[in-house]
């Protein structure tokens, strides 16, 4: 007797035993724009296939028809959970192509500026892992010293997140009273709020449970992915250019670089961790060091490239015909290409600029830690449960701005 | 440091024919080769300088160089002896084609996604040579000099009043 | 001058309850519509639809300093059936505009959008071939919030504002000729 079937099934679907399932692009887990096609089986994940470019925003287009000076408020939205590293980044590579030195004082205030921001955007990180894995408790309680750090940046600069701090040769104005009490106000309270911090999470016994082991890269591969930054750094390598390459008088500052062991999220936790304290220290060798020197400068002796003061900008005219000089580019920025990184929160961010002589570069890339390592993830997450794909996604802190640039 | 890039400088010479402009003054050590020689190139400093951080790769675009309209950029680094290497390779728009890195370095493989996806340099041998960042349908390469950065399908905005 | 005249007829005599009639905190009358509209305004539910920058000013907001708890809308609802506030933090690429527009159509009537951000409400300072200048092209909008990215009080005062056209608009406004014709711009049946 002949069989017949009557439902047609797709081919090849009778001997799958896997599911196919879609997660994201707008995935309330994924704290950000990113889609993962997984193919799993219960749950565990066999294959992903990540897609982004969700927020493209052509960054590097953009910024061939920007004058070197607007350029900065780019870089604050490629990571905008340290915006204030970018935007320092992008002025010292400016200020390498052009030949500036700056004054001691000016380096420890970006040096304090840089490393609040390394805190800010640990403490992002560090307290969404613990949401991902079920603990909202930290996450609350933590965000409060965010809010302390955004008090700060917002007295230099006058905004929270986007803040586009800094000019090219120094400061657009001094640390004011009120920023040195929001300062040491801050100094007093953080360590009490990151001792609590890690006394709710690190010794936590499910939230080791649900960390430790999970989504490992060895060092070898780590390094063939080009891992740079925390993700780096916990699977055992001693990568920073903190110390490798200093810019920004980092040579003065006495710090360890913490290292991980295994490279898995609980060990990116711990280094963030780490790294907090780290980043701490610093910033009190900066304002000890800063006590010795002139209080009065805030940038460098540069009037071709350094835009005037706004104040005078509107009332005098010699400023505004100075401003109008810098921003339509007829002081000129010298020819040439360079390659400057700086230790981002995330990892290496690097400027290739290529200048030619123009108001606008003639080609600028970001080297974005992001867009680097997020090529990694499907690898990371291989043969592991699909719960635990979430938290590893968090664990490597990737932003969707940085990432699609 | 200057004695160990001699080394690595004399090494290329003898090796590689298309080696050229070996330029110190900018800030990190730059040559150029040609693309039929940059694998074998990438591999020697792999294997004998341990330049094994691919740390970026990109191209720029020369509308006006002729035949060398497209430079694909290297930039590797030595993590023990703490040195960076720029490798330029120049391209002909029309013919575009440049082997893949994948086989030494995986995070080649996105970069050089981003890289055709912008400039249409076309990677010979990657697994999976597809559009990154813009949508799929994509008929052009936005980065390069010929394209407008603004959408040139809008209406909206009076280009007269913003200055354009 | 207009000599001032007093309706005499108006005076006000507060009598005492009958007795065995309504007792204890008493009564008031209002329109069915005004309650719903109470109702709804101090229990939205929204949908953080977070792209970018804003998203993590979002998070501030929803943090215990600015605690948007306080107007009735902590609850964040991450699938669109439940929710009816979309409010939208970020940039919205081209390639992002479809699954925003899904993301819309799958809401339940009644719903409110927020565009949070300069981004999200023209485009902001990406004045690129990639990104959406601005979401009402593909959704209508109630409300814009500026700002690259608002602080944390400009969001806020999104919030309420969208909860003042929560209580003040007709609950017919969606059969509205003006709505059905956004809608139908905009694609959406």
């Amino acid at each position: 007797m002949k069989e017949e079937h009557h439902i047609k099934l797709p081919e090849g679907s009778i001997g799958k035993e896997s599911t196919t399932i879609n997660v994201g692009p707008t995935h309330p887990a994924t704290h950000g724009v990113f889609q993962n096609v997984m193919e799993i089986d219960g749950e565990k994940v066999l294959r992903t296939t990540p897609t982004i470019g969700y927020i493209h925003r052509a960054f590097e287009k953009i910024a061939e028809r920007r004058p070197f000076n607007q350029i900065t408020t780019l870089t604050d939205r490629l990571n905008y959970c340290s915006a204030p590293i970018n935007n320092i980044g992008w002025q010292t590579t400016v200020e390498k192509i052009a030949g500036i030195s700056v004054p001691k004082r000016v380096d420890y205030m970006r040096v304090i500026i840089m490393e609040l921001a390394r805190i800010a955007d640990h403490i992002i990180c560090n307290s969404i892992m613990g949401v991902d894995t079920g603990a909202l408790t930290p996450f609350t309680y933590f965000f409060q010293e965010r809010e302390r750090i955004y008090d700060i940046f917002e007295s230099i600069c006058g905004a929270r997140l986007t803040t586009n701090i800094g000019r090219i040769g120094g400061f657009e104005r001094n640390f004011t009273e009120g920023t040195w009490e929001h300062l040491n106000k801050f100094m007093e309270t953080f360590p009490k709020a990151l001792e609590e911090f890690e006394s709710l999470l690190v010794r936590l016994r499910i939230f080791m449970d649900r960390t430790q082991g999970i989504g490992i890269i060895s060092a070898e591969r780590a390094l063939n992915y080009s891992f740079t930054g925390p993700n780096l750094r916990a699977t055992g390598i001693d990568y920073d250019l903190r110390v490798l390459e200093p810019y920004s008088s980092y040579e003065d500052f006495k710090f360890d670089i913490p290292v991980g062991k295994n490279g898995d999220v609980y060990d990116r936790f711990l280094v963030r961790n780490a790294e907090m304290w780290q980043s701490y220290s610093i910033i009190q060798q900066a304002i000890e060091k800063m006590k010795d020197l002139d209080p009065s400068v805030f940038h460098a002796n540069v009037p071709e490239y350094y835009l005037p003061e706004k104040r005078d900008v509107y009332t005098k005219m010699e400023a505004m015909i100075h401003h109008f000089k810098i921003i339509y580019g007829e002081t000129a920025m010298p020819k040439g290409e360079v390659y400057h990184a700086v230790e981002g929160a995330n990892g290496e961010v690097g400027y290739y600029l290529i200048s030619d002589g123009g108001r606008t570069p003639y080609r600028l890339h970001f080297r974005r830690p992001c867009f680097i390592y997020y090529q990694a993830y499907p690898e990371m997450i291989e043969n592991g449960l699909l719960s635990d794909a979430i938290v590893t996604l968090s664990s490597i802190n990737v932003i969707a701005g940085e990432l699609d640039a | 440091m200057t004695a160990y890039f001699n080394d690595i400088k004399e090494n290329i010479e003898k090796e590689f024919q298309s080696f050229q402009n070996w330029n110190t003054n900018s800030d990190i050590i730059t040559f150029e080769v040609s693309a039929s020689e940059i694998t074998k190139l990438l591999e020697m400093l792999y294997h004998d300088f341990q330049f094994q951080f691919l740390t970026d790769l990109t191209a720029v675009h020369y509308p006006e160089k002729e035949k060398q309209e497209l430079c694909v950029v290297y930039h590797l680094h030595n993590l023990s002896k703490r040195m960076r290497l720029r490798i330029k390779v120049y391209l002909d728009i029309t013919k575009p084609n440049i082997p893949t890195a994948i086989n030494l370095f995986s995070a080649a493989n996105w970069m050089e996604r981003e890289t055709f996806d912008f400039f249409g340099v076309h990677f010979v041998g990657h697994p999976n040579l597809t559009r990154i960042l813009n949508v799929e349908d994509m008929d052009y390469f936005p980065m390069r000099k010929e394209y407008p950065m603004e959408d040139p399908t809008r209406i909206d905005k009076d280009d007269h009043m913003f200055g354009r | 001058m207009r000599p001032v005249r007093y309706n005499e007829n108006e005076k006000v005599y507060l009598n005492d309850l009958p007795e065995n009639t309504y007792t204890g905190e008493g009564f008031m009358a209002t329109k069915l519509s005004s309650v719903i509209g109470l109702a709804r305004a101090n229990s939205l539910w929204p949908l953080p639809f977070a792209t970018s920058c804003c998203g993590i000013e979002f998070m501030a907001t929803l943090g215990s300093n600015y605690d948007l708890g306080r107007f009735g809308a902590e609850r964040m609802g991450f699938t669109p059936r439940q929710c009816d506030l979309l409010i939208v933090a970020g940039t919205i690429a081209k390639k992002m505009a479809p699954i925003l527009k899904q993301v819309y159509m799958q809401m339940a009537e009644p719903r409110w959008v927020i565009a949070v951000g300069a981004c999200a409400s023209s485009g902001g300072i990406f004045d690129s071939y990639s990104v959406l200048q601005g979401i009402d092209q593909v959704i209508p909008v109630d409300v814009y919030v500026p700002g690259c990215p608002p602080r944390p009080e400009g969001i806020i005062e999104g919030v309420l504002k969208i909860q003042h056209i929560v209580k003040n608009e007709s609950l017919r406004r969606r059969h509205s000729e003006t709505y059905q014709q956004l809608l139908t711009e905009c694609g959406i049946q």
